[in-house]
């Protein structure tokens, strides 16, 4: 059907919102709680247009189009409400910009430049809100929420039903549910749903910046497979572009003494996991199904809404913690540095990792093996804040000593590779055992792969018949849970799309940008010659090395325990606002 | 169509609640989206949130049994096997005066068709006035956050737990009642309150102007009054030249004395009324609220900035009750103010 907007003839098909067929004819109608993950809610009303011969003005996200319409996006009219709705908002939203890591790429702030806001038009009036914190991985900031109502729909979606909105009207606010029988899993959706960065995670850039430039210490990045695929979106590159040349120059220009990539960590990941797989399958006592573990948002469901399914969990640490006992190990020992000079700061898409480095099983010497864990997000707000032209950068390499990992590592970051991964060195390892050399070459289990909600397949494992299944989003856990038992092997992850949709990568995180950093993941797979972690030779090395120092327990294996309801409450924190004087 | 259908149709019932919507209209809607769905749910809405409207307490304490017969009348057209559920939403009030009488009367032999599936649901003291809005109602009773709906759908298509529900007035399954046994007239209930005599519910013609039925009930007053009709919250503010027209939506009458009326309270009674019973959904209504009611109790009134407000009430507020709130503000200043 054909509509005007703005005077100009456009077409669309039925069913289309208004929003819909603007964006498609690039033209521009500003939105905040419209989120295409989440339901049409309608609530900041900043998208309102103008309709020829409607008595009132209209919200673009909800209204379907229809034949003959006549729109105005930038009407006198629109101009006075639109303008209205985002200066009302405004004075919800206490700015906080000079250290917020949204500052580069705020919608609010956006907004303000575009229409000429005048942000202080009303004085503020939630200053005296609190900020409640999870862990050490999210914190929702009542100074600064206006009232979308997306993070309580994110944490649903999650099967978490963790945050309510409390109140009415002006008193309304976004609170954590405050029983024995909820609890927060650090998966950070709040945030990657949250328009104005009120649910944010507990940034750690700063106390990073304080300890790079400690000359006693020796500072060390390390990055995840998903940051590669998704920090060039901030630096408007397409998402999916292989930025891992670039991050590693950029961390060395940030001052970090050495660049490590996490890959190389998930290579040991798929190695432990694997060896654990076959293990399993060998004993006639073993639990089935084995569970993947390196989803701390999972560990953390499953410990305190599942702890029935612990036994489940391989006991393969996550990549991260991996590499950083590697770091702390082996590279130590070889470079000759005191373990404890060296500082180890993750770069994950994750929020969850920042609560999983405070674990107190994963330390080593009594401190933690992982140091400090910035998201994506902090990263590209560090390289903006340091005027680095990252597009520009020359690509660089990591220490010598470790790799890049395999390809098998590289898909870590999308739902079904961590699986794809293990399969691969498993088959291989089944084989080679079974003398079946001829199932060894296996490389690619395509069937674990995709954005859907909930992944099952049959996999020939050299000769035996694994049932495999791929939890993509906790949320579709629950259509797994009561069919749990009939499988031998699954994945977990609890963000969807798998880690290249973490709570911690840059916004706007959507279905679309979601398939093209898979697609990009994937790339760099099929693009490396080693695409199995168990061919990964340097992996190869450390991990015997590990085993014959008897380091098994201390870099390679962990445990997980029931959350206690003691424990939670210590995990959750209210926080005045600083701006409580007022 | 059938005939109840058809009598509704040909008697020209609109909902009492407020909106006057067509009553036929709305049964249709209903029994069109139920050919595909199994059940259906009946509300009688009776909770009567705005304030100055009485006539739904008014109605249970006389004609609950034609309300009763109403709601039959709906469950028979709709097939009595498909209701599920009939809730009588009432306020706290109601509920203690009328529930007893309302449970003596469905419980006789005729509506047995019925029997376990006639249920009350009691409006929460706190945010009464958005409660009565007929999706923020069904949230209620869903036990969720209560507030209004997107629509489409509309709740005769999808409504309480997806299924098509039919909610009216009391009043309206009152005027079914009466349709349906040859004996509606084409009256209708006011509520007259104020500075007047003889306060009360009245049963007059629905025609009548609102002078003839001051005049007629014998309250049109002695002193210079300005009257506001549908409700002490959303209802038009009229002076006394313009009480030609009828008493529309919910029905009420509320008259003011023009000397002894506190223009300056008045005004701030709507705008914290309105402030206080917003659900906090949208931004408009939310802040908009909160910031006339600050307006208007700062020492000095910034104008410009108060009419910008109550323009983009009317203009972007998710519901009824954010561009409700311009309806008392702009006609008591074009009304009575200005003159």
């Amino acid at each position: 059907m054909t509509l005007k907007i703005n005077n100009k003839k456009v077409s669309g098909q039925e069913g289309q919102t208004i929003l819909d067929v603007a964006r498609e004819n690039n033209i521009k109608i500003p939105s905040l709680c419209y989120h295409p993950d989440l339901k049409i809610k309608a609530n900041c009303r900043v998208c309102v247009v103008e309709i020829k011969n409607y008595p009132r003005l209209m919200t673009a996200c909800s209204t379907e189009i229809q034949a003959g319409m006549e729109i105005y996006t930038d009407s006198p009219r629109v101009k006075q409400a639109r303008n209205l709705n985002i200066e009302l908002l405004f004075a919800e939203h206490i700015e906080k910009c000079t250290d917020c890591i949204s500052r580069y790429n705020c919608d609010l702030l956006n907004l303000a430049r575009d229409y000429k806001i005048k942000i202080a038009r009303f004085p503020d009036r939630k200053s005296f809100r609190p900020t409640y914190k999870f862990a050490q991985a999210v914190e929702i900031d009542g100074t600064q929420c206006i009232d979308c109502q997306n993070c309580v729909e994110a944490c649903d979606k999650q099967g978490i039903h963790y945050l309510k909105m409390a109140g009415h009207g002006i008193n309304q606010e976004v609170i954590p549910i405050h029983d024995k029988k909820h609890a927060c899993i650090y998966c950070g959706q709040c945030a990657l749903h949250c328009p104005v960065a009120a649910a944010q995670e507990q940034a750690q850039w700063s106390a990073v910046e304080r300890v790079i430039r400690d000359k006693s210490k020796i500072v060390v990045a390390q990055f995840a497979p998903a940051v590669r695929v998704s920090i060039g979106e901030e630096f408007g590159l397409p998402a999916g572009t292989n930025c891992t040349g670039q991050t590693y120059t950029a961390l060395k220009k940030l001052g970090f003494n050495q660049v490590f990539d996490i890959n190389f960590g998930a290579d040991i990941t798929t190695m432990t996991e694997a060896e654990e797989l076959i293990e399993r399958l060998k004993d006639p006592k073993a639990v089935f199904p084995m569970t993947t573990s390196c989803c701390p948002a999972w560990v953390a469901y499953a410990e305190f809404y599942h702890p029935e399914l612990l036994p489940n969990l391989t006991t393969a640490r996550s990549p991260h913690i991996h590499s950083a006992g590697a770091i702390k190990t082996y590279w130590a020992k070889k470079q000759k540095i005191n373990p404890k000079k060296i500082v180890v700061v993750s770069i994950v898409p994750c929020t969850a990792k920042k609560y999983e480095a405070g674990r107190s099983e994963l330390r080593l010497q009594g401190a933690p093996l992982v140091d400090y864990v910035l998201t994506t997000r902090e990263l590209a707000f560090l390289i903006k804040k340091n005027n680095i032209d990252f597009k520009k950068l020359a690509p660089g390499t990591g220490h010598p000593l470790f790799n890049d990992g395999s390809g098998a590592a590289a898909i870590y970051g999308a739902s079904g590779g961590v699986m794809e991964s293990a399969l691969r060195t498993a088959n291989a390892l089944a084989c080679a055992a079974s003398r079946k050399p001829a199932c060894e070459s296996r490389l690619e289990f395509k069937e674990v792969r995709g954005l859907a909600g909930l992944k099952e397949a049959t996999v020939n494992l050299a000769g035996k018949k694994l049932r495999v299944a791929v939890v993509n989003g906790l949320g579709n856990f629950s259509k797994l849970l009561p069919k749990f038992k009939k499988y031998h092997y699954i994945e977990v992850m609890a963000c969807p799309g798998g880690c290249l949709g973490g709570g911690g990568q840059p916004l706007p995180t959507t279905r679309t940008i979601r398939e093209q950093r898979r697609l990009g993941m994937y790339q760099i797979d099929k693009d490396k010659s080693v695409r199995r972690a168990h061919d990964n030779q340097a992996m190869v090395t450390y991990y015997n090395w590990a085993k014959q120092n008897h380091l098994s327990d201390k870099v390679l294996h962990t445990k997980f325990k029931k959350t206690a309801s003691s424990i939670l409450t210590s995990r959750r924190q209210k926080t005045k606002s600083i701006f409580s004087f007022k | 169509m059938t005939n109840i259908l058809k009598k509704i149709d040909e008697a020209g019932l609109v909902g009492r609640g407020g909106a006057s919507y067509p009553t036929a209209k709305k049964w249709a809607a209903v029994a069109a989206a139920l050919k595909r769905r199994s059940s259906a749910y009946i509300i009688v809405n009776g909770a009567e949130g705005e304030p100055g409207v009485k006539k739904d307490g008014y109605l249970f304490q006389h004609h609950a049994a034609e309300i009763i017969d109403g709601v039959y009348q709906a469950a028979v057209f709709l097939g009595v096997k498909k209701v599920k559920k009939i809730y009588f939403f009432l306020n706290h009030d109601y509920y203690h005066l009328y529930a007893a009488s309302l449970r003596r009367l469905w419980g006789a032999k005729k509506y047995a068709a019925l029997n376990g599936r006639w249920d009350f649901f009691i409006k929460p003291a706190r945010l009464t006035y958005i409660s009565g809005e007929e999706t923020a109602l069904l949230n209620l009773i869903e036990g969720q956050k209560v507030e209004p709906r997107l629509r489409p759908p509309y709740p005769p298509s999808q409504g309480l737990f997806g299924q098509p529900t039919l909610i009216n007035n009391p009043e309206t399954f009152y005027d079914v009642s009466l349709v349906a046994r040859g004996k509606y007239r084409g009256q209708r209930f006011y509520t007259i309150s104020g500075a007047v005599r003889r306060r009360g519910v009245y049963a007059l013609p629905a025609h009548l102007s609102i002078e003839e039925i001051l005049r007629e009930t014998g309250n049109y007053p002695d002193n210079p009054f300005f009257v506001q009709v549908g409700g002490e919250a959303s209802g038009e503010v009229l002076n006394q030249q313009q009480l030609a027209v009828g008493a529309e939506g919910s029905g009420s009458i509320t008259v003011y004395d023009l000397a002894r009326t506190s223009k300056d309270k008045l005004l701030k009674y709507w705008l914290r009324f309105y402030r206080d019973q917003s659900c906090g959904q949208c931004t408009i209504c939310r802040e908009g609220t909160y910031r006339l009611d600050n307006l208007i109790n700062a020492p000095k009134l910034d104008d410009k900035l108060f009419w910008e407000i109550v323009d983009s009430l009317s203009d972007s507020s998710f519901c009824a009750l954010g561009y409700s709130l311009p309806v008392p503000i702009r006609s008591f200043y074009q009304n009575i103010l200005k003159k």
